[in-house]
């Protein structure tokens, strides 16, 4: 039975990808037959259609590369030259998951212990939460290239800045999930602790902390998604050239969409890396705490 | 039978303040229960079982009155852990073993590590779970599980055991077992349990004292003293003559407690 299941989720998302395939190269034949069209009236010629699709799926700088053009694109770019090299993709993916874990790991702490604070402290609940939904509602794009501009003019360049502009995105979902988390205990897990004269620290320690991992694992897997989305919005402002974002501009400066379209896929390849690998973590965790059935 | 009260109410009474006004749940409540006592709590919903043990176990702050615990109040009762307190549901943490769980309140009792070890062990035993220790709750059943939870309330040397509805989820067969391995569970540690029930064979089976209360507001309508045995008492004592007489009175009681509204 479980092996037919597979065999149908398996043909499910086949069929799904197949389908997408083959819509992106309906679009590409129409959206590169413009160019197509303007070559040959300068040139005084007809072209028939079969002609047409062949050129419009082999262009230089296609308006839409074809789904076979950026995997050409990414593999050239994978393997082509050596990881320490500028024109490697794994180099500048490398250059973007390091800021990327830097920030998630600074958000996530970040995160965590607010939720903490807002959960023992009232006060802290009625003055940070307010903020830290504000800071959400700012568009990154406005303040990313901001902050890498103030800290540049006081030296600090590289990993750093955009490490910061990661851990702003990251730590609200991971302070959002882990105040639904540290709240999960219901009143009579907390009596039942109350009635053993139990302190607030070893209520945190024994009971909210590993009650609230579900919810912990849930919002990180959120919050590592975003600290990719940050690095990567922090690597586009002027002045960066390494990292899967300055690969993204040169791309629209020079109208290399097959490398901007190699580097989009590089990121979404990077970020469904991460987010499996914490739920590798997750599903480790709750085995281990005897959670997993 | 006069032991030393444990427990001493007097004139107890609880308002809970709600959005649509005052609820008096305990109206001057008073009682004095003994050491070693078997007291059964029972009463329609809503007269405020819950919210007298609540209040022993200083989970809850009367109004007004008086309410003693050795000499002490509730809640340095609550601090010096006098109390072991079962819920309805055994409200165990799904990450822990039954042996963790047992040990939960052992770890933040401070006990070495041998002895949490050693008392695991035993009480283990106390409610026939020695087989289950390394097993997680959603391995158990839900008699199982309760056995647990008071395993765990009786880890610690909690003098008074307070127990809500313990039972009430189980089926008659089960209930009717774990009703016996209290009884002999109490025998053996002399300890004062109070406990709540809604089923009145239950309340006369294991009381020695079986208080009826009645709801609106809430408060003592009578209190039963058993004449049946302190010592052994077989399942087959609920046919005896004396268990029957003490049944009626308790329901008569029920039904006086009604005919208030
Ligand atoms: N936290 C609370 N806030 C407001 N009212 C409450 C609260 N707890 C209990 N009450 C009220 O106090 C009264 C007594 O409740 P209690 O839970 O003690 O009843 P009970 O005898 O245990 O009932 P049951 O047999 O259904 O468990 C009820 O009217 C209830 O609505
Ligand atoms: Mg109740």
């Amino acid at each position: 039975m479980p092996m037919i299941e597979r065999f149908r989720t398996l043909a499910a998302i086949l069929t799904v990808v197949a389908v997408i395939v083959v819509v992106w190269y309906v679009f590409a034949v129409v959206l590169n037959s413009r160019w197509e069209y303007d070559q040959a009236a300068r040139a005084g010629v007809q072209i028939g259609l079969p002609e047409l699709i062949e050129r419009t799926l082999a262009q230089d700088r296609p308006m839409l590369p074809t789904p076979h053009q950026v995997l050409a694109g990414l593999w050239e770019g994978v393997t082509r030259y050596a990881p320490t090299s500028r024109r490697s993709l794994v180099y500048h993916a490398g250059v973007t998951l390091s800021a990327t874990l830097a920030g998630f790991a600074l958000g996530a702490a970040a995160g965590l212990l607010l939720a903490v604070g807002i959960m023992h402290s009232r006060a802290m609940d009625m003055s940070v939460m307010p903020w830290a939904i504000a800071s959400q509602t700012i568009p990154i794009l406005a303040i990313a290239p901001m902050v890498i501009v103030v800290l540049a003019s006081l030296g600090i360049k590289g990993l750093l800045p955009k490490a910061l502009i990661a851990a702003y995105l990251s730590f609200f979902p991971v302070l959002v999930g882990m105040v639904k988390g540290l709240r999960a205990p219901d009143g009579m897990q907390l009596d039942l602790l109350r009635t053993w004269n139990a302190s607030r620290a070893t209520t945190l320690f024994k009971l909210r902390l590993p009650a609230s991992l579900p919810y912990l694992f849930a919002s990180l897997k959120v919050g590592i998604a975003s600290a990719l989305v940050g690095t990567i919005v922090a690597e586009l402002p002027a002045g960066a050239t390494v990292g899967l974002g300055a690969r993204l501009l040169s791309g629209s400066y020079y109208g290399q969409t097959i490398q901007i379209w190699s580097a989009l896929f590089a990121a979404a390849i990077l970020a469904a890396v991460l987010v499996a690998a914490v739920g590798a973590v997750e599903r480790l965790v709750l085995k281990r705490m005897g959670l997993a059935r | 039978m006069t032991a030393a009260p444990v427990i001493d109410i007097a004139n107890l009474d609880l308002v809970f303040q709600t959005n649509d006004g005052p609820v008096q749940a305990l109206k001057d409540v008073n009682l004095t229960i003994g050491k070693g006592d078997f007291v059964s709590f029972i009463g329609p919903s809503g007269c405020g079982k819950t919210t007298l043990l609540r209040c022993i176990a200083a989970l809850e702050t009367p109004t007004s009155g008086r309410l003693t615990v050795c000499g002490i109040s509730a809640d340095e009762a609550r601090k010096a852990r006098s109390y072991g307190y079962v819920f309805q549901a055994a409200g165990l943490y799904p990450w822990r073993t039954i042996a963790g769980n047992i040990r939960l309140p052992l770890e933040i009792m401070g006990y070495t590590r041998a002895e949490q070890q050693e008392r695991v062990q035993k009480v283990l035993s106390l409610v026939e779970l020695e087989a289950f220790g390394r097993k997680y709750p959603w391995q158990l059943s839900g008699g199982m599980q309760q056995r647990a939870s008071i395993a765990r309330a009786l880890a610690f040397d909690a003098d008074i055991l307070l127990m809500d509805e313990p039972f009430g989820a189980l089926d008659e067969i089960v209930r009717d077992h774990l009703n016996e391995e209290l009884l002999k569970l109490w025998r053996r540690t002399q300890k004062t349990i109070a406990f709540v029930t809604h089923s009145i064979p239950e309340a006369v089976y294991l009381s020695t004292k079986i208080v009826v209360m009645s709801p609106r507001p809430g408060r003592i309508a009578e209190v039963i003293e058993s004449p049946l045995p302190r010592g052994d008492r077989p399942l087959s004592i609920r046919e005896s003559r004396e268990f029957l007489d003490i049944a009626h009175r308790v329901r008569e009681g029920l039904r006086a407690g009604h005919a208030y509204d």
